[in-house]
């Protein structure tokens, strides 16, 4: 064993706090369900025996962590990360403002081609807008599914 | 005989011409995302979930069960080539097989893991066929107590028992158990973890749950780690074909591994994990050559690898019968009975006998298509190997994303999506297991309502649940699995300290 690993684990610690915070809000949120059934089980029932089961778990998940037994895999780089989920934030805010699907794929296509290391922005983002096209063509018309509508799309 | 007639019937449904396409494209996609590493066959039905919705149901359930068994092919070819296996089923396959494509044994690698994964398939599809009968008429009997009571064993042998850490495994179980409670409490009406917002009175979308958790999730924790170089391919080197002496090593191994997978899989236990792992420990104790495991030896690819195939099917057998779910992938074929409004169990058989049997039939001819593909095609699934990751990913994200919008149209939807992938990626990091929050989130609901049946039928009296022997005989196996592995590790902490 690596005298290492023997610390207390700051991560697993935030972890277990993270799992009584949601054991709180469930068990909060039951106590303001009304009993339906004057036999049986209310509504608040099975929200009140999993938020002790979490509020259970996450002690046990503090004690592990406290004890630095966690097992624990290496950081990794936040860059790549922070790129993928800018490019699905991109893709929400250009959705929302009724940029269409298109233009949203192209962006979200390029951003994460750029998160896995590709350098080359204009062209990625070319492909974006190709699958996008291909894709709306086959799902939108074909398939008859309903996508998000902007500019690019009334033209086709 | 009954079975035999319903099995023909269900192979005239499943010959049908547009049936037999569906199957097809299945089992290409399945062995196409099984080759690819990182891709399984859950995460692909879950991306196709929101795109086959308008699709006829039978079709589509029967190209879902092709991407289960082919994702099991596709699967091992990647373990035997890069060392990488596509899922943690193959791990067993990747000690041998890889040592075997290094020192140019790689096509008898292949061809014993494939023959052996249709031999294997095969003769579970036809214990699916026969033993699910069977199991109908038991669970035509089950009171909402003894359903809830199995609920109770699958939830705590799915999270605890076989997991790294018990503890772990539990806490998944229960993430999704919580995001289950999300909702319109049916009995009552009233909201529960709505936080006033409209979209969630729905409750939380499965395959939103599921895409955002494996498709996103396996992105975002890929990137952030994509500097550690993948492995190298082997090229496929010498003969495809097994000569004589591979053969006579072959198909003891095959036929033990497919008699542990098939029952173990069949088991609300879940997971092929067992199965290959026990297959590869009983062939390197049997083999005539144990000084070749580890260096190569076709009993331990040609075993595991049966074990692998025959699990696959065992899964089907509770999930088909009682609707109970038992790996990943299990769990997403549920979801996709479901979003058709078909709930699998003993009423699926009375009810669509001809989708039930149709989708049985189809297995068999599934196994056919992959063994046929598979072997002589085994060139072109490995240049899959080489699309460039970023496009692979970038792809993958675009048609999550597309599937999420078009099942629901609503930006809080992709925000979900977001949000459980960042979940994902946190799982991924620190080591708690995907599969018990897809589990809890489709069985939560199911529990809670026939325990609410249950009781209310008892008039508010718990003993009902201690009084129906299936049921008590359940719970105490939930609560000896649940003790299980906290006995076995003080056992094991006590024999390391030995040492």
């Amino acid at each position: 064993m690596n005298p290492k690993a023997k610390r207390p684990d700051m991560a697993g610690v935030a972890i277990a706090a993270g799992l009584a915070v949601i054991a709180g809000i469930i068990w909060w949120d039951a106590t303001g369900l009304v009993a339906g059934s004057p036999y049986g089980l209310g509504p608040d029932a099975a929200p009140k025996v999993i938020a002790a089961g979490l509020g259970l778990l996450a002690v046990a998940n503090f004690v592990t962590a406290w004890k630095g037994t966690m097992p624990h895999r290496e950081a990794g780089e936040m860059g790549p990360i922070v790129l993928i989920v800018g490019g699905l934030a991109a893709l929400i805010a250009i959705i929302a403002l009724g940029g269409g699907f298109i233009l949203a794929t192209a962006i979200l296509f390029a951003a994460t081609a750029r998160a896995f290391g590709r350098r080359a922005l204009a062209v990625d983002f070319g492909i974006g807008l190709a699958i996008g096209v291909g894709a709306y063509l086959v799902f939108a018309k074909l398939l008859t599914l309903s996508l998000p509508m902007g500019p690019l799309e009334r033209l086709i | 005989m009954d079975t035999l007639l319903q099995l023909v019937h269900g192979l005239s449904i499943a010959v049908a011409p547009h049936n037999l396409l569906f199957a097809l494209i299945g089992v290409l996609l399945g062995t196409a995302v099984g080759v690819l590493p990182g891709i399984g066959p859950a995460l692909t039905v879950a991306l196709l979930l929101p795109v086959t919705y308008k699709l006829d149901p039978a079709g589509s359930l029967i190209m879902f069960a092709g991407i289960y068994y082919g994702g099991m092919y596709g699967g091992s070819t990647t373990a035997i080539l890069i060392n990488t296996p596509g899922e943690s089923a193959s791990m067993a396959t990747a000690l041998e097989g890889n040592r075997m494509a290094k020192a140019g044994r790689g096509g008898p690698a292949l061809a014993t893991s494939a023959i052996g994964s249709f031999v294997a398939g095969t003769i579970a599809t036809l214990g699916l066929t026969f033993l699910a009968p069977t199991l109908v008429d038991i669970a035509v009997q089950f009171g909402p107590e003894d359903y809830f009571a199995l609920m109770c064993v699958a939830f705590v042998t799915v999270s605890a028992t076989f997991g790294d850490s018990a503890v772990r495994g539990l806490t998944s179980l229960f993430i999704g158990l919580a995001l289950g409670l999300v909702g319109i409490d049916k009995l009552t009406g009233q909201a529960r973890l709505g936080f006033g917002m409209p979209e969630l009175l729905d409750g939380v979308e499965i395959t939103t749950l599921a895409v955002g958790l494996f498709a996103v999730g396996e992105a975002l924790f890929v990137a952030s780690r994509r500097n550690h170089a993948p492995e190298q391919v082997e090229a496929v080197r010498g003969s495809l074909w097994m000569s004589l002496d591979d053969w006579r090593r072959s198909w003891k191994p095959w036929l033990r591994g497919t008699f542990l997978g098939f029952p173990i899989g069949a088991l609300p236990a879940g997971g092929a994990e067992i199965p290959t792992f026990l297959s590869y420990s009983i062939e390197r104790r049997l083999s005539k050559h144990p000084e070749e495991f580890g260096h190569g030896a076709i009993e331990g690819v040609a075993g595991p690898e049966a074990a692998n195939n025959a699990s696959a099917a065992g899964t089907l057998v509770p999930l088909l019968t009682l609707g109970l779910p038992t790996s990943a992938t299990a769990a997403m074929l549920l979801a996709g009975f479901q979003q058709y409004g078909l709930n699998p169990g003993p009423l699926l058989f009375a009810d669509h006998p001809q989708l039930v049997w149709g989708l049985i039939a189809s297995l068999y001819i599934a196994n056919l298509m992959l063994l046929v593909l598979n072997l002589p095609l085994v060139g072109l699934w490995v240049r899959l190997l080489s699309i460039p990751q970023p496009w692979l990913y970038a792809g993958i994200l675009v048609f999550a994303t597309m599937g999420t919008i078009a099942a629901k149209p609503s930006v809080v939807e992709l925000g979900m999506l977001t949000v459980f992938g960042i979940l994902g990626y946190l799982m991924r990091r620190f080591d708690y297991p995907i599969a018990p929050v897809v589990v809890g989130i489709i069985l939560g609901p199911v529990a809670e309502a026939q325990l609410r049946r249950a009781l209310s039928i008892s008039l508010g009296d718990p003993l009902v649940l201690v009084q129906s022997p299936i049921s008590a005989t359940l719970l105490g196996i939930a609560v000896l699995a649940l003790i299980a592995p906290f006995v076995l590790k003080g056992l094991s902490r006590f024999r390391a300290e030995e040492d």
